[in-house]
């Protein structure tokens, strides 16, 4: 089990913080990537990290409600602001990466987060 | 967007009923195998099909029915798709990368990322888009066979 | 890297049998939104990992002249899918890996996705 926090990766991968900044100490148990929210709340577990490319409010209701250990939205999306907004709120951290979200998983991957968490 | 010739050596319209998910996809599949049988290079095909589907995936979303066209000349090829429904309320907005107004039941199913109408842009040599509010919307784009460029 | 390596690293099912598993695959990315594997694709011949099963993966496939398509989580294709892919000519293949892992294990063992960054203006 590999003790990496999100304040890891962001640092890894030197992304960016579009919001949660407070909350970055989030251990991650894992990595789920998808597009289908449905997907997401049936698969993801507690303190998984959330590898999309949707950039709308829900993803945040999503993370809150799977107690995600933050979002990164790869493929150089931005979220939208009401996301930033509800994020900041809701204290869910959410990074971009300019990398598609096969890359992204891949390093992610090699820093020993697993998808079997 | 006048032909410099504009003999025509292929006509034809498709119709496409909104909301029809099932067959999603179908139309932009057959004007693939036009231009494949037509002779036109690959690059003309990719384009032209990542277009032409995004184009009728746009009705199938939004819209009530519409209809999209496909005239081939010795130079140029141009799709015409004129929709019924509530149109566009800002066609500048719309045409943003990642904005969508798509309901959770398109997104389900793979859609509504908000990429299709900058893909259409991207894949495109000219593009004309217009809407009604409420009526509906007027979609045209030109792919010329003569010259094509990287990317 | 051939389509049988992929076969044997992500434990996959090939479900077109008559696929050809010598076939060359040069890149891969993931993807459920269907206008991202429109966009993403720069080139024949790439693998598409998604989760998404519906006919119109295959018709967005083959716009982009995809090399294969594998679903994640053990999912498989409906009837019109399969028909579809079998028609166009398009590899389907299944992994009980979810994405994360599937793309992690192809990507450790070499795989890389067809373009590194979107070159767009970085916020």
């Amino acid at each position: 089990m590999s003790f990496v926090t999100v304040f890891d990766i962001v640092n890894s991968f030197r992304l960016k913080i579009r919001a949660g900044e407070k909350r970055l100490n989030e251990q991650v148990t894992g990595g789920y990537a998808s597009d289908l929210l449905s997907d997401v709340i049936a698969h993801s577990r507690k303190g998984n990290v959330w590898i999309t490319i949707q950039t709308h409010p829900n993803i945040v209701a999503v993370a809150m409600m799977k107690e995600l250990s933050g979002i990164i939205l790869a493929g150089g999306r931005e979220p939208d602001a009401d996301t930033i907004q509800k994020a900041e709120e809701e204290e869910i951290p959410i990074l971009v990466s300019p990398l598609f979200t096969f890359e992204v998983v891949g390093k992610l991957y090699q820093m020993g987060i697993s998808g079997m968490g | 967007m006048a032909g410099v010739e504009n003999h025509i050596r292929f006509q034809e319209v498709f119709h496409i009923q909104g909301g029809n998910f099932t067959n999603a996809g179908s139309i932009s599949s057959r004007v693939k195998e036009i231009l494949k049988r037509a002779g036109l290079s690959d690059k003309v095909i990719r384009r032209t099909s990542i277009a032409t589907f995004e184009a009728e995936m746009n009705v199938i979303c939004y819209a009530d029915r519409g209809n999209l066209s496909l005239l081939i000349t010795p130079h140029f090829l141009k799709v015409v798709v004129d929709d019924e429904g509530s149109g566009i309320h800002d066609v500048n907005l719309a045409m943003r990368e990642g904005y969508s107004t798509a309901n959770e039941k398109i997104r389900e199913l793979g859609f509504g990322a908000g990429m299709g109408l900058s893909n259409i842009k991207k894949n495109t040599d000219e593009m004309l888009l217009t809407s009604k509010f409420r009526q509906g919307t007027h979609l045209e784009f030109v792919i010329y066979l003569d010259k094509q460029n990287e990317g | 890297m051939k389509l049988r390596e992929i076969r044997d690293i992500l434990d996959a099912e090939v479900i077109t049998e008559e696929a050809n598993l010598e076939k060359e695959i040069k890149y891969a990315f993931a993807a459920d939104l269907l206008s991202d594997v429109l966009a993403l694709s720069r080139g024949p011949g790439a693998l598409l990992i998604t989760g998404v099963t519906n006919p119109q993966v295959i018709y967005a496939g083959n716009a982009i002249d995809l090399g294969a398509i594998i679903f994640v989580r053990g999912k498989q294709p409906n009837e019109a899918t399969f028909q579809l892919a079998i028609e166009n000519q398009i590899p389907l293949l299944t992994t009980r890996y979810i994405m994360f892992e599937a793309c992690g294990r192809l990507y450790q063992l070499g795989m890389r996705a067809c373009i590194e960054k979107v070159k767009n203006g970085r916020g």
